[in-house]
């Protein structure tokens, strides 16, 4: 179900100001990649210049062998999850939920106890069973973003894009979901992009890191790689007193391994 | 915090930092409810009482007048079409304003606010400079056989030209500060723009645009000056339950002039009803928006 997400040169302004200038970046199927950058370096334009948000000027998006460009937004088929949610205010978390399956044409729209019953299945994945009769407003920051994820993973996504998904959350709760959402990811195996600005969430939660300053992209590699061999001088200072996470080594051929963590 | 709570001194007489002596207090309610009662419930007592004045009977009596009747069906047609006209222009040019970004945005916006800003008389005049006999359209027009000016055409022209902000002024801030996430989180779903519209957009200005028709509403029924200039009072007609009230007056029927004015006022009292309850709706909506 995953595809592998191939992206060639892309190239965009607004207005005199450059947001990205040639950002190519591959993204294996089922992989976990982080744009990490500090404000303005292009991470956000990147994303949602994959999602079809925004049109890059010049530039390619591949998922798999299809050209992103030959599809309209609603055939491309991405879970993008926001960092202000965007949940439906006037509509419960079931209804949220389900609005991807309804929306669809009614040939290929599944009938409503399927839809129903799928909606509840993913409040149960990201665990809110009891709470499909909500309101966004009656929920906590993460009680909300977790059924943004369960609305983006309800139309079986291509590709998962995530941007700055827990940017408006508290410390503590950032933690809990980041560890939630790396078992979410072994669970699911979504091919997934993730903007951050937060150092740590990058190196804990991805597969690869890839650090964009200045709408290029500086580094891409496991975080152990780039905090031990910095291709750049802004790599350098950027991770500089990261703490090396040690439940991610580097293998010897350059991948990581994955250790089962116990709870 | 209990600590805090022991070691902060008690105040023995608790002052609001708002408060102010009796006297004052009184002065300023009491200045405040004199000039309410003068100025609006005084004149809107008034005109139920003068429509009263020589009884029941011939207050109803004056609603049995062909004239009359004529009026009340007019300006409930006009109503009838510039609202939903507004309604639709108004939902469309704020959609278009708040959730997209293009060039003449700021000159749209000021057109919008124009009919706001300059005298209804201009608003009619423009109407009598295009399309009346003289007007730059107006031969034209007469050759085609076409009756705009002291004609029906003319009246809606104008009252929706006046009404024309109601609606938009009503939802561009509110679309504004609800912004184009979910509108954005609506397409990368697999949405159309039409379902987005009406599953999302929509639902989340009702309250406002139910409150916007009603205050539109409310001036399309009521305007004077505007259609006064383009309607060219004919009796039975082309005249508007405010013009009819003016013509009767000058005729020195006051007691049917306050009575048409009645039932006008009634409207409007109908319509500050219906907008007060949508307004404590409108409260809990947009509280829970504000609060997302």
């Amino acid at each position: 179900m995953s595809v592998p997400v191939k992206i060639r040169d892309l190239e965009k302004s607004y207005g005199r100001y450059p947001a990205l200038k040639g950002v190519s970046l591959d993204v294996a199927a089922g992989e976990l990649v982080a744009l990490l950058g500090p404000s303005g370096s292009g991470k956000t334009t990147l994303l949602r210049t994959v999602a079809g948000l925004e049109q890059a000027e010049t530039g390619n998006v591949f998922f798999g062998d299809i050209d992103a460009s030959q599809l309209s937004l609603r055939e491309r088929r991405i879970g993008f999850v926001f960092q202000h949610y965007a949940l439906f205010r006037h509509m419960t978390v079931l209804d949220n939920v389900a609005f991807g399956l309804r929306a669809r044409p009614r040939a290929t729209r599944p009938s409503d106890q399927v839809i129903r019953a799928r909606a509840m299945d993913l409040l149960g994945l990201v665990q809110l069973d009891g709470l499909e009769g909500r309101y966004p407003t009656q929920l906590s920051g993460g009680q909300r973003q977790r059924v943004a994820l369960a609305r983006a993973l309800a139309i079986e996504p291509r590709v998962l894009l995530l941007d700055e998904p827990f940017g408006a959350l508290d410390a503590k709760v950032r933690k809990d979901l980041r560890k939630w959402l790396r078992d979410l990811h072994q669970r699911t195996g979504h091919t997934t992009l993730f903007v951050t600005h937060d150092q740590d969430e990058a190196f804990e939660l991805a597969d690869r890191v890839a650090i964009l300053n200045k709408g290029v992209i500086e580094q891409v590699g496991p975080a152990a790689e780039i905090l031990e061999r910095p291709a750049t001088a802004f790599v350098a200072s950027f991770v500089e007193g990261i703490a090396r996470p040690e439940t991610r080594p580097l293998a010897r051929d350059g991948s990581v391994i994955r250790i089962a963590r116990a709870h | 915090m209990a600590m805090s709570d022991l070691t902060l001194p008690r105040a023995h007489t608790p002052e609001r930092a708002t408060s102010e002596s009796l006297l004052a207090r009184i002065a300023l309610i009491g200045t405040a409810g004199c000039f309410l009662a003068a100025v609006l419930f005084l004149p809107l007592i008034v005109v139920f009482v003068e429509g009263f004045r020589k009884g029941a009977e011939v207050f109803f009596d004056s609603f049995t007048d062909s004239d009359t009747l004529a009026a009340v069906r007019l300006t409930l047609l006009v109503a009838a079409i510039a609202v939903p006209f507004n309604a639709v222009f108004g939902l469309s040019a704020s959609w278009a304003i708040a959730k997209f970004s293009f060039k003449g945005k700021n000159l749209l916006l000021t057109l919008i606010d124009l009919p706001f800003s300059i005298s209804p008389v201009i608003s009619g005049l423009v109407y009598v400079l295009l399309f009346g006999a003289h007007g730059w359209l107006g031969h034209w027009l007469k050759a085609n056989g076409v009756e705009i000016i002291f004609a029906v055409p003319g009246i809606v022209l104008a009252t929706v030209l006046v009404t024309f902000p109601f609606v938009a002024r009503e939802l561009i801030p509110l679309m504004q500060s609800q912004g184009t996430a979910e509108e954005e989180a609506a397409l990368t779903l697999g949405a159309s723009g039409w379902h987005t519209f009406f599953n999302v957009t929509l639902p989340n200005v009702k309250w406002a645009l139910l409150y916007g028709v009603l205050l539109c509403n409310a001036r399309a029924m009521g305007e004077f000056g505007a259609v006064s200039v383009v309607s060219g009072h004919i009796r039975g007609l082309t005249n508007t339950m405010p013009l009819h009230i003016e013509i009767l007056y000058n005729e020195y029927n006051f007691v049917a002039a306050f009575a048409v004015a009645t039932m006008l006022a009634g409207l409007a009292l109908v319509t500050l009803a219906a907008k007060t309850l949508l307004e404590w709706r409108f409260s809990h909506s947009l509280a829970a928006a504000h609060r997302h």
